[in-house]
């Protein structure tokens, strides 16, 4: 676990200092003796080797390091200040995706073959077909500019946060409606339900006590995953809506060669990853008694 | 009782699935002959900027006067062989990779798997953009200097194809190896190796047939995630540059006529509604393919 965090690190390290061209390559050529300042103070001098170790050796002590392009910052002022937008956000989207990603997809898996059922799946694959780039600016032109009923974009209170949280969860939304349906209809076949039939429950409660727990087995171990993705920030929804957030973070710091401003980012989607994954394990046995962990 | 094959399986279950194949047949057909069917006039520079859907120009014209039909068209020819080419290589890479982790077994297909779980953990994106800023010009270069300049124009595609087929392999390669674990477990493997068969016999004769209706399933889910992928990546600006236009490039160029001051809605509603339909169709094809040849398969 630590492991594959570990690794993902190093591999993006050594991808970022193998690919050619530097953080202090620019148009005009720069002094030897500027670059090799510069290359000092940024941590950049050395052998990739030896900057590795030395980035590893101040990771422990909770260093990310400097920023290449926005020089005056460190990654941990950064990522402090953009974090929490793209948390908020995307933890909106990860709440919205969840609740209707299940609500619609059991909804569908108890009127099986009825035209509900078809119509809800058709919608769904219909939003996963559709790129956030395109829902994001339809949205703006109906609700913001026709409608004139949400702003347009930017960062402040919660109108700020509708569209963009529909448009980042839409896609989530029908997954996880598939995801949902696809595993209930499985467990509805399953011998305790008919059990639970048997001696007279009211089919409500039969799904809700003991269809929806299992069921929901495969959309946990979706979630870790989803939230890692959700709440270090989309970039696409950040740039359509005006919002200071760290999705931006990971394409442009790729093409500014910011080497650590990247590698932070990716620790901390690593980590979220890996615990969110190590939570939804252990969410397992409580959810299906029937699994023990070893 | 009668045996159907799956193609008669498939066209049975009903209109949906003859819709999609309905779709995909006249997108390609219209992507191959389309551009080579229009007019002279529509491919054209002209003064007529942002003019909005007509008898003349169905699709309305964008920034430089061009035909959007043409452009959805010949954007259509680059996003299907994108998706289809890259989808292809991450086949190739999933099915060789799955097969020998699956059926070497043991320390061989853990340390294969955990490979591939630390990929997984890499963010995408980040192999993708590294490929594109790292790779780009060194193609150009090599393309210029080894005698084929008129491929220059093509080298993001070429880059395109190759790391967007280096990135998709992982789910491929995983059900594969779930699906050759349990293969390996059947008598007919067994009696093939008892009677001294070779692995390499083994593997392609005995394993491979059995894996066919899976692959399929997965290459027709695999070509729309590809399509997905350059589009996000054009819209960032790394992957079809201008003159050349994808699905995503027009899309991007879309969403940026949508302001405050004048909205252009037909550069953003054309290109994402032919995108769109070519991706549902593909998406419930592989639905419906996986359901008819992969029965017991994940959903």
């Amino acid at each position: 676990m630590g492991l594959v965090l570990f690794c993902a690190v190093s591999i993006t390290f050594f991808l970022m200092r193998g690919a050619p061209g530097g953080p202090f390559d620019r148009e005009r050529e720069l002094l030897p003796s500027v670059k090799a300042a510069l290359e000092t103070k940024f941590h950049y001098d050395g052998t990739a080797w030896q900057q590795y170790t030395a980035y590893l050796g101040r990771l422990v002590h909770g260093d990310l390091g400097p920023s290449t392009r926005y020089r005056n910052r460190t990654v941990n002022e950064l990522l402090a200040q953009t974090l929490p937008v793209s948390a908020t956000l995307g933890g909106v989207a990860f709440a919205l995706a969840t609740v209707g990603g299940v609500t619609l997809g059991g909804w569908a898996a108890t009127r099986r073959g009825t035209a509900a059922e078809t119509g809800a799946m058709l919608a769904s694959l219909l939003a996963i077909s559709i790129p956030t780039f395109v829902t994001g600016p339809l949205l703006i032109l109906v609700f913001a500019l026709w409608l004139g009923w949400l702003p347009v974009g930017g960062w402040g209170g919660l109108e700020y946060l509708i569209l963009p949280a529909i448009t980042l969860a839409g896609p989530y939304v029908a997954y996880i409606a598939r995801l949902t349906r696809t595993s209930m209809l499985e467990v509805l076949g399953q011998d305790f339900v008919r059990t639970a039939r048997a001696k007279g429950l009211a089919e409500w409660r039969v799904v809700s006590k003991h269809v929806a727990r299992v069921a929901l087995l495969p959309v946990v171990s979706f979630l870790g995953p989803l939230a890692a993705n959700l709440l270090t920030g989309s970039i696409v929804v950040e740039t359509i809506f005006n919002i200071p957030g760290a999705g931006g973070f990971f394409v442009n710091s790729i093409q500014n060669r910011d080497g650590f401003l990247l590698e932070g980012v990716v620790i901390v989607y690593c980590a979220l990853l890996v615990f969110l994954n190590l939570l939804a394990d252990l969410a397992y046995p409580w959810l299906d008694r029937r699994i023990k962990l070893k | 009782m009668r045996t159907h094959s799956p193609w008669q399986k498939l066209l049975a279950r009903g209109g949906a699935v003859r819709v999609s194949l309905i779709v995909l047949v006249i997108v390609t057909l219209a992507a191959v002959f389309g551009p080579a069917l229009m007019p002279e006039s529509a491919r054209e520079v002209s003064a007529a900027q942002f003019a909005p859907p007509s008898w003349e120009h169905p699709f309305g014209t964008d920034l430089h006067g061009q035909d959007l039909l043409f452009r959805v068209l010949s954007g259509a020819r680059v996003s299907l062989t994108v998706g289809i080419a890259g989808a292809l290589i991450a086949f190739f890479i999933g099915t060789a990779y799955g097969l020998v982790s699956g059926y070497a077994g043991g320390r061989t297909d853990g340390v294969m798997m955990r490979i591939v779980e630390i990929l997984y953990a890499v963010p995408r994106l980040i192999i993708l953009l590294i490929a594109v800023n790292a790779f780009d010009s060194r193609i150009k270069t090599g393309l210029a200097e080894f005698g084929a300049p008129a491929l220059v124009a093509y080298s993001r595609i070429v880059i395109l194809i190759l790391s967007l087929g280096l990135i998709e392999w992982l789910t491929m390669a995983r059900i594969v190896r779930g699906q050759v674990l349990a293969l390996k477990a059947q008598t007919f493997v067994l009696a093939a190796r008892s009677l001294g068969q070779s692995h390499w016999k083994i593997l392609t004769r005995h394993l491979l047939p059995n894996l066919v209706g899976v692959v399929i399933v997965y290459l027709t889910l695999t070509v729309p995630a590809v399509i997905l992928d350059e589009s996000f990546l054009s819209f960032l600006g790394l992957g079809i540059q201008a003159p050349q236009a994808s699905w995503g490039s027009l899309l991007a160029d879309g969403a940026q006529a949508i302001n405050p001051i004048k909205s252009y809605w037909w550069l953003l509603v054309f290109p994402a509604a032919t995108m769109s339909a070519t991706l549902l169709a593909l998406n419930f094809l592989g639905d419906a393919l996986r359901d008819v040849l992969d029965p017991r398969g994940e959903r």
